[in-house]
């Protein structure tokens, strides 16, 4: 009886995994299956090429041009700030500062706090900065509120795989002559080059889909911008702006326009795993 | 290159940048803090956090019913992720080859990079229509389906792939030799997770909910499109709520119209800060212990 009651449970449990497990799989399924859904039939040439025309917002032509191109620009501007500032911080922490271990440790557990800071207290943040500097939301103001914002999610990721590589290659590189920044920015950065690249991109993903950091840092316009003081258009918030509009044609398009993010998405997610299971096959270990 | 071949140059500039890097996020604190300094010229710190008056034009502002909101509605995502992930994690740690756990590894990644305004267009679409239509009904309550309920749903999707990335790792780092001892004795693989796994994995598992916690706090984008912004205590979870971060997101723009109204809101990010490194600071010392207990 006891053993027939255990062996009911056993089966219960693994049943209930199953189903938990078939949740996650069957969520993703359903999500990029209703963007898909929604979005594709109001997918056209004209929405990804021209921006908005005047009365666009009531259903007229036009497409979301300025906030693609927008968000492309402050994508990459966040993430080549991030870059500048991300890749020597890290390098540092692995080599120049390895022998501090106890410091090295407690700066790691500094930026995995800066990870957990909601984006929306960067926004906050970034609107303070904005007042105080005297410039208006512009591109320029929203590239800074998400550099800061990626910044620590770019180290957490070249940190966690500079410091595996064996001390022997620093070592290495160090009796052949070489001084520490040498073998950081040339030998280092070159044997975990794919691994790097995929901790940008990841960050770069981060930058582009991110809402509430540039709900007041980058404005909004139907102007694709031509410098950096002015304000910008994004995907995110012009899925969002026109998704609350109660005319159905405006409404198609934000899920036509959330279509076009889940696909960038979908294929930033796709580059990265190609690229790091070619670092997992160089890896020296 | 010229700069690298001179060790002190280039580590200069090196140091420079971490220094940046390591200020900067002070200084965000500091300037949020001086920012919000004006809420306290008529309100103290016990009616900010804890009264439910809000009337901007009067200068009271009670954060009570947006931290009562905010802290329902993660809550509700807690409840609902977190056995969801500890019985898919176990799963694809103890029961299949580690074959799955590489198939299903980018499912998990996937949704952990999905941005939150697409799970907010999904909420509006397919959960806010069921939660009216049937689950609400089932309940026998009354809701247009923007509810606490919908946001906790949403969060809880939101988490379970940050949730579970931090379980499996914890799995894996048990070793092997305990399950299977416990096997050897004739205890059955479910008992074996029950009794042996889930107490080593303790810390473990509560850390990472911890941490699923603090994400689902700060979360702003997709919880202020279904939760329906009203200001008040939701009598059932079928009723609209207004937590902290739709609170900043919605007023950002009208705030030069009432004097007073900006450090208000900057307050409210200051308490969403606090709430977030307190869980954050908890998550990080528990996940220490628990590897100091797996490591000895």
């Amino acid at each position: 009886m006891r053993k027939k009651l255990l062996r009911i449970e056993e089966i219960f449990f693994k049943l209930l995994m199953i189903l938990s497990l078939a949740i996650v799989v069957l969520v993703l399924s359903i999500i990029v299956y209703t963007i898909f859904k929604k979005g594709l039939p109001s997918l056209s040439w004209e929405m990804i090429s021209q921006t908005p025309k005047g009365g666009y917002y009531f259903g007229k032509g036009g497409g979301i041009l300025n906030a693609i191109v927008g968000s492309v620009y402050l994508a990459f501007g966040a993430t080549l700030l991030a870059i500048i500032i991300g890749i020597p911080v890290s390098l540092l922490l692995n080599i120049h500062l390895k022998k501090f271990k106890r410091l090295v440790d407690s700066i790691r557990g500094f930026f995995d706090l800066l990870c957990g800071i909601p984006s929306i207290v960067y926004g906050a943040f970034g609107f303070t900065i904005m007042i105080f500097l005297g410039i208006k939301a512009s591109l320029l103001a929203g590239i800074i509120t998400i550099a800061l914002l990626i910044l620590p999610i770019m180290i957490n990721a070249m940190d966690a795989v500079l410091k595996n590589v064996p001390t022997g290659l620093l070592q290495a590189s160090m009796s052949l002559g070489a001084n520490k920044s040498q073998t950081a920015f040339i030998v280092y950065l070159r044997q975990c080059s794919s691994a790097i690249i995929t901790a940008i991109i990841i960050s770069f993903g981060r930058a582009i889909g991110d809402t509430a950091a540039v709900l007041f840092t980058t404005g909004y316009t139907d102007n694709i911008p031509s410098s950096l003081l002015q304000p910008s258009a994004t995907l995110p918030l012009s899925i969002f702006f026109q998704l609350s509009s109660p005319i159905p044609e405006v409404q198609n398009r934000a899920y036509a326009s959330a279509a076009i993010l889940t696909i960038i998405i979908l294929i930033i997610s796709l580059i990265s795993r190609v690229l790091s299971g070619k670092y997992n096959k160089h890896k020296i270990s | 290159m010229y700069f690298l071949r001179r060790e002190k140059v280039s580590s200069i500039i090196m140091y420079f940048f971490l220094g940046l890097a390591l200020v900067i996020p002070i200084v965000l604190v500091i300037g949020l803090f001086i920012k919000s300094n004006g809420v306290f010229d008529n309100n103290s710190i016990s009616d900010l956090l804890f009264s439910t008056v809000w009337k901007p034009y009067q200068g009271k502002y009670g954060f009570g019913a947006f931290i009562f909101n905010s802290v329902l509605v993660t809550m509700l995502s807690a409840l609902m992720a977190v056995p969801v992930c500890i019985l898919a994690a176990v799963y694809l740690t103890y029961y299949t080859k580690s074959i799955y756990l590489k198939i299903f590894q980018p499912i998990i990644d996937i949704l952990a990079g999905i941005p939150s305004i697409i799970y907010g267009v999904w909420g509006v679409l397919i959960v806010v229509p069921v939660i009216s239509k049937y689950v609400a009904p089932f309940f026998h309550y009354e809701s247009t389906g923007y509810s606490v309920f919908t946001g906790g749903v949403i969060l809880a999707i939101m988490i379970i792939p940050f949730i579970l990335n931090i379980l499996i790792e914890i799995f894996k780092s048990i070793s092997k030799e305990l399950p299977e001892a416990s096997i050897a004795l004739g205890a059955t693989q479910w008992q074996t997770i029950k009794y042996v796994v889930m107490r080593k994995a303790f810390t473990g598992i509560v850390s990472s909910v911890v941490f699923g916690l603090s994400r689902a706090f700060g979360e702003t984008i997709a919880v202020l499109m279904v939760v329906g912004n009203v200001t008040q205590l939701p009598g059932n979870i079928f009723q609209p709520g207004y937590p902290l971060p739709s609170l900043i997101a919605n007023n950002f723009g009208e705030l030069m119209a009432i004097p007073g109204y900006e450090s208000a809101l900057m307050f409210a990010a200051v308490i969403l800060f606090f709430i977030v490194m307190f869980f954050n600071i908890a998550a990080r010392l528990l996940i220490t212990r628990y590897e100091n207990s797996v490591l000895s």
